[in-house]
């Protein structure tokens, strides 16, 4: 299995090349990409040094393009596939079927790979992207368990990728209005969630509050470690009762799982933060290129070792379990 | 301008989602209704053995209907499900997930709210292959919906103009959640919150409703304010989503609005007497944040229910 790694900085991408990468992923630093932080993100010129770096270390480089389009300046997005496409990209990741089709139709030798951001869920909608554009891997939404993957790769012709580690979406991804609804921005539109710059913190009767947009996401005793006001990893109150109504605040870590996710037929591996540092980058790559060596040599998976890199020190196997079904 | 009935979106007891049905085609004056359960494939049992009787009684009022999709499609029963809806249905599909396409190409069909339309390319990719409406997702700015509208003037635009704006769909139910249980076992709780339950912020604010495996927003979509701004757009329909309220009310005062007979001020007014206790919203419209209330002439923003946000330099 490829082991695809996130790249915000030209930095980060050397360091996951150095830490056992077979691919990166990253993207230009506007709002054509699903991760449109500020001082994220690459150049033009800093993508084209990116890729022949990685080429001559024989990584591949994949380029996200994953946000959907603004009416009225579709050009805008393009103009950065074209460009991906000159930058010698390996292969574009895109979730709008208007992208599609242009990337399809202006560049048909270049390889196209579904964004999870589409929401490709199951064998029949995997199965339109592939045959209406030729896509030739999807990203899938992790709502899935290592089973209905195993289902639905017995089904497609195309390849598929799975997160294995990082941040997790609660909802299904793409398909998400809970940021815009709370700050005016989202993933879709304007390739961010929770933005930073709606993002306040307020110590009141003895707590911290955490604030998304001036609605209280969470609150934290003093001293306590704040962590991040996320939308939908808040605590919130129903007449049920307080807590975290829609997830615990958990990281994705599915170390233990990588010999199942072969065995379902998985190609590629999906490590998760392209806002994170080097560090994250160094520590959780090498991570897991050395699971994936314990696992071709058949020795047992060291887990549990990336503590320090998750969201509130705790980590979950997602939706790859359904314990909750 | 038309008016559209979106799906039911909860779980209301079959009787009376087919009562509901019955009084709408006798009495509401809506020219299309999307019928269906689109939410949760759990609950489609329920409401089949009233299908046949909805359909027939909407259609004899001389009603438009179209037969919604699954948002979220992935256990193989809701594809066999989904398969059935298009390979048999002499009814409009409207699509709700790529799942149900493939086999619509180059057939009349609908796209509804919970697929990503964002652009002129996108919808247009789509009317090229069928789509002869679109309902676009509640999420999008007016000056999207000009340029959508510009660019395909044969389609119909549909725009979500009333009802808790859908938000989020997950693979994992909420309400089983909150009630500790299972989503295979999960006693259809949601039931219990035939408008959804309300979800709160620690600080008493009214944030978003948990209806199963979706999530709306707490306030209300109204956008009888932005009427003649939509109209001039080029968009052709409003789609009003049933809340558990009178809704042959809302219809009507809608239709009095669009026709002239009644201005918005006083349609809202209505509408807050019919649906009490609940703010409306139309920040998506206007390109901010959607919970918003964006006065149409005055630009001024109302926030419900809390206060500004703290600045980290406050602390």
């Amino acid at each position: 299995m490829e082991l695809i790694c996130p790249a915000g900085t030209p930095a980060a991408l050397k360091t996951a090349i150095d830490a056992g990468a077979d691919a990166i992923y990253c993207g230009f630093n506007d709002e054509t990409n699903a991760r449109n932080f500020p001082g994220l993100n690459f150049s033009r010129a800093e993508l084209s040094d990116a890729i022949a770096l990685a080429h001559r270390r024989g990584v591949k480089v994949l380029v996200a393009i994953n946000t959907f389009p603004r009416a009225g300046a579709v050009s805008l997005w393009h103009r950065a596939i074209d460009d991906a496409v000159a930058a010698k990209a390996d292969a574009l990741i895109l979730a709008d079927v208007g992208l599609l089709e242009y990337a399809a139709r202006r560049h048909p030798a270049q390889r196209l790979h579904v964004s999870v951001q589409a929401a490709a869920a199951n064998a029949d909608a995997i199965a339109f992207y592939a045959e209406t554009f030729g896509a030739r891997r999807v990203v899938l939404p992790r709502v899935l368990s290592v089973a209905e993957i195993a289902g639905i790769v017995r089904e497609i012709t195309c390849e598929t990728e799975v997160f294995v580690f990082g941040g997790l979406c609660v909802m299904a991804e793409g398909r998400c209005s809970l940021s815009s609804y709370a700050t005016g921005q989202s993933p879709n539109m304007q390739g961010v969630c929770s933005p930073a710059s709606h993002v306040a913190y307020e110590q009141e009767n003895g707590r911290t509050k955490s604030r998304l947009g001036g609605f209280t996401i969470n609150s934290f005793e003093i001293g306590e470690a704040a962590g991040y006001p996320t939308l939908c990893k808040g605590r919130f109150t129903t007449k049920h009762g307080t807590g975290y109504i829609f997830e615990d605040p958990v990281s994705l870590d599915a170390a233990t799982l990588l010999a199942g996710l072969r065995d379902a037929g998985v190609t590629a591996l999906k490590i998760e933060g392209r806002q994170r540092g080097r560090a994250y980058v160094e520590g959780v790559v090498r991570h897991f290129r050395q699971a994936l060596n314990a696992l071709d040599s058949g020795l047992p998976i060291d887990a549990g070792q990336l503590m320090p890199f998750t969201e509130g020190q705790a980590t979950t196997v997602g939706a790859y379990r359904k314990t909750w079904r | 301008m038309q008016l559209s009935l979106g799906p039911v979106l909860y779980n209301w007891a079959p009787e009376r989602w087919r009562d509901f049905y019955f009084r709408i085609a006798d009495e509401a004056p809506v020219d299309t209704v999307v019928i269906g359960e689109i939410v949760c494939s759990k609950r489609s049992p329920f409401i089949a053995p009233h299908l046949p009787a909805v359909v027939e009684r909407l259609r004899a009022a001389g009603k438009q209907v179209l037969l919604g999709s699954l948002i979220l499609t992935s256990l193989p029963r809701e594809r066999r499900q989904m398969a059935e809806l298009v390979n048999t249905a002499e009814l409009l599909v409207e699509v709700n997930d790529l799942t149900c396409l493939k086999p619509l190409v180059g057939r009349s069909h609908a796209i509804g709210p919970f697929i990503n339309i964002y652009n002129e390319a996108s919808a247009a990719f789509h009317a090229q292959r069928g789509a002869t409406r679109l309902c676009l997702p509640p999420e999008l700015p007016m000056s999207s919906i000009a340029a959508i509208a510009a660019a395909l003037p044969s389609v119909l635009i549909d725009i979500f103009a009333f009802g808790r704006v859908p938000l989020a769909i997950s693979a994992r139910c909420y309400h089983a959640r909150l009630h500790k249980l299972t989503k295979d076992n999960c006693q259809f709780v949601c039931e219990r919150d035939p408008d959804g339950l309300m979800l709160k912020t620690l600080d008493g604010a009214d944030f978003l409703t948990v209806n199963g495996v979706q999530t709306l927003s707490s306030t209300c979509a109204n956008l009888l304010g932005d009427a003649d701004a939509l109209r001039e757009a080029g968009v052709g329909s409003f789609r009003l989503s049933p809340q558990d309220c009178d809704m042959v009310g809302v219809i009507s005062i809608f239709r009095a609005v669009l026709d002239g007979r009644e201005d918005a001020e006083s349609g809202t007014r209505r509408l807050a007497q019919l649906y009490p206790d609940v703010h409306f919203s139309n920040g998506f419209l206007h390109g901010v944040a959607g919970f918003l209330s964006v006065a149409p002439d005055a630009r001024t923003n109302q926030r419900p229910g809390f206060r500004e946000p703290i600045k980290p330099h406050m602390l």
